[in-house]
């Protein structure tokens, strides 16, 4: 799907962000176009996960704009600024499950919250979800606190798709996943996107998810993206930021 | 410079509406043609219509022909999944990434999980609610043991007492509570004066004024008045602390260390609320009683000087000391049951703000009862005879 049609599902324009007078981006530019698996990397600190924060309008920017699908998130009305949030799923560093909740409710909340679902359909949804992050049906019973750090974070990407988003946005996906279900995360996620043509946008780590998954690679430094192209060309080029993550790959290789 | 790799766009908005093609259904020479997008995000507008659609007649059984279905996602694929009673049509053309949709919804066990646990009737409720009273009375008992060999430890090893978490434990659930307390108590010996002056001079008895709020302020409200206050105030704010400790494993990071948690977490917080709370019975009963006496020179024309001579006689020393040990044990309790409830909290949200709800109620409950002990054995102490 990617390259046929230039839609840009996220589009950041000048974009600066200061949280606490320090300024974690500026003149930040970036497009992610419809389709496109894109991994963000960059060193500890460096602003991703607020990058992340930007997309999502849990921060404003203080300058510059964010436009999701096409909109200003910001300037939008309360109605469409809901239907706009409705079109992406976010996995949270740290999970962010509803504590109260268990993992069921977790899952079933957000297709609840459409409040046109019957409950044998929302139930068989989240059965399905919990299946596809390879977790029980039995764990559906669990409050959040008893589960694995692994499970946690399956948790809530099953929760993060619950909406069936267009646009994902992972915040270290198979960070404390054992290899195995970090390879069966990758593949899983990179049958979806082929099936929903989904967007990814990820923040990660791992240089096996990375070379697994993404289509393009962002790089963040210097308050801003030093580098955007795909794959291939971004490892190709000379960044000493990525030539760690290369020596990493190489590692594993031998 | 690389940042220009990054494309610019310009301002067109794409509507973004008309890309998504509506899901559609129709019935052609007895087969079922789906087309469009069947995205959950498509179906919701029509929603009602196509499920009407899709469940009138017995479709199941019709040849189904997927192939123009631009997108099927999985909340589309249950909905198809439901239609076919749970099994696979007899005929169906459908394009491999869309089967790939259906077969996972094929995969999940239909009666998956529904069982829900079951409720529970009046008795094994009335059950619940006497073994948590036990568990909690055990839980109150232990951590009372835990802190007496903890002392016991800290007389052997005075080097390892937490002195700098004691004062930080004093000054804010003392010294911060200063003027909460002091207002509380001077609006309530203005309150209390003033009442009982409507009452006094109607009979010509307005020097028992004296007596009467000497001796119910300083043996009664203060200390009552005060634990209520620090009972919202402090007890609620450590249950609080200790329980997000727990969430967020800080406590498990001291043990971790080699560090007791009962040493230094909840040692600090007895000690300090059970050495604070007299004084602040005092100064809340100081000010209780200058509003008294102020309201009681306005209304009766007893002048401070004399208010404050007679009070001397009017209340026996043993009424002072009856109200600072009240002080003395409330504080105890409440900063006990604090830390109980405040251990109990499960790592998620609801337990904490349960548990916080409890340590309060549990703790002003606690203190009105031992209150009641207190009046009964101390019957016979500082009552002046008259």
């Amino acid at each position: 799907m990617s390259g046929t049609d230039q839609q840009a599902v996220v589009e950041m324009h000048g974009l600066s962000t200061r949280i606490g007078g320090r300024l974690v981006h500026r003149d930040l530019e970036l497009r992610v176009e419809r389709g496109q698996v894109v991994g963000l990397v960059g060193g500890s600190g460096s602003g991703k996960t607020t990058l992340l924060r930007q997309i999502l309008g849990l921060l404003k920017p203080a300058a510059g704009s964010v436009r999701l699908f096409g909109q200003d998130l910001g300037a939008a009305p309360q109605g469409s600024q809901t239907a706009i949030l409705r079109r992406l799923g976010m996995l949270f560093q740290g999970g962010a499950l509803f504590s109260a909740l268990p993992v069921f409710d977790n899952i079933a909340f957000p297709l609840r919250e459409l409040k046109r679902l019957d409950a044998d359909w929302i139930r068989r949804l989240v059965y399905l979800k919990l299946e596809l992050v390879e977790m029980e049906a039995a764990h559906g019973r669990l409050m959040p606190a008893e589960l694995s750090g692994g499970m946690v974070k399956r948790v809530a990407l099953a929760r993060a798709l619950a909406l069936e988003p267009e646009l994902l946005l992972l915040d270290e996906p198979t960070a404390g996943l054992d290899p195995d279900r970090s390879r069966s995360f990758v593949k899983l996620l990179g049958q979806l996107q082929g099936e929903l043509g989904l967007t990814v946008i990820m923040v990660t780590h791992d240089p096996e998810t990375l070379a697994g998954l993404a289509t393009h690679i962002a790089v963040l430094a210097d308050q801003h993206i030093v580098k955007f192209g795909t794959t291939e060309e971004v490892m190709a080029g000379d960044h000493p930021f990525l030539a760690g993550f290369k020596d990493a790959d190489k590692s594993r290789l031998l | 410079m690389e940042a220009d790799r990054t494309r610019v766009a310009g301002d067109e908005s794409f509507p973004e509406e008309a890309c998504l093609s509506a899901p559609r259904l129709q019935i052609a020479s007895g087969k079922v043609v789906m087309s469009g997008e069947w995205t959950l995000a498509a179906l919701l507008p029509e929603l009602r219509q196509l499920q009407d659609e899709l469940a009138a007649g017995d479709r199941a059984d019709l040849p189904w022909d997927l192939s123009a279905v631009e997108r099927l996602d999985s909340a589309a694929a249950v909905l198809l999944w439901r239609t076919w009673n749970d099994r696979w049509p007899a005929e169906l053309s459908v394009s491999d990434t869309c089967r790939h949709a259906l077969e996972r919804v094929a995969a999940v066990p239909a009666g998956a999980g529904s069982g829900k646990e079951a409720g529970h009737g009046l008795i094994e409720r009335i059950g619940y609610l006497v073994l948590g009273g036990i568990d909690n009375g055990r839980g109150l008992v232990s951590l009372y043991g835990q802190m007496l060999l903890d002392l016991w430890h800290l007389v052997r090893h005075p080097s390892e007492m937490p002195w700098k978490e004691v004062a930080a434990n004093i000054y804010k659930s003392g010294a911060l509570a200063l003027p909460v307390t002091g207002l509380v108590g001077f609006l309530i010996g203005v309150t209390i004066s003033y009442l009982s002056a409507l009452q006094l001079r109607s009979v010509g008895a307005d020097l028992f004024i004296i007596n009467i709020l000497g001796i119910s302020i300083i043996r009664e409200l203060g200390p009552v008045l005060v634990a209520v206050l620090v009972a919202g105030r402090s007890g609620s704010a450590m249950t609080a602390q200790i329980g997000v400790m727990r969430v967020t494993e800080e406590i498990d990071a001291l043990s971790a260390m080699g560090i007791s948690r009962s040493v230094r977490v909840i040692l600090p917080k007895l000690l300090a609320l059970t050495v604070v709370m007299p004084l602040l019975v005092l100064w809340a009963s100081a000010i209780a009683l200058i509003g008294g006496m102020l309201s009681a020179m306005v209304q009766l024309d007893i002048s401070p000087i004399y208010f404050f001579e007679n009070l001397q006689r009017a209340v026996p020393v043993a009424n002072l000391v009856i109200g600072l040990s009240k002080g003395l044990v409330f504080g105890f309790i409440i900063a006990w049951v604090a830390c109980h409830f405040g251990l109990r909290v499960k790592p998620n949200t609801e337990s904490l703000s349960a548990n916080t709800t409890t340590s309060v109620v549990t703790a002003i409950t606690l203190v009105i009862l031992v209150d009641a002990v207190f009046a009964i054995a101390t019957r016979d102490m500082g009552i002046p005879q008259l």
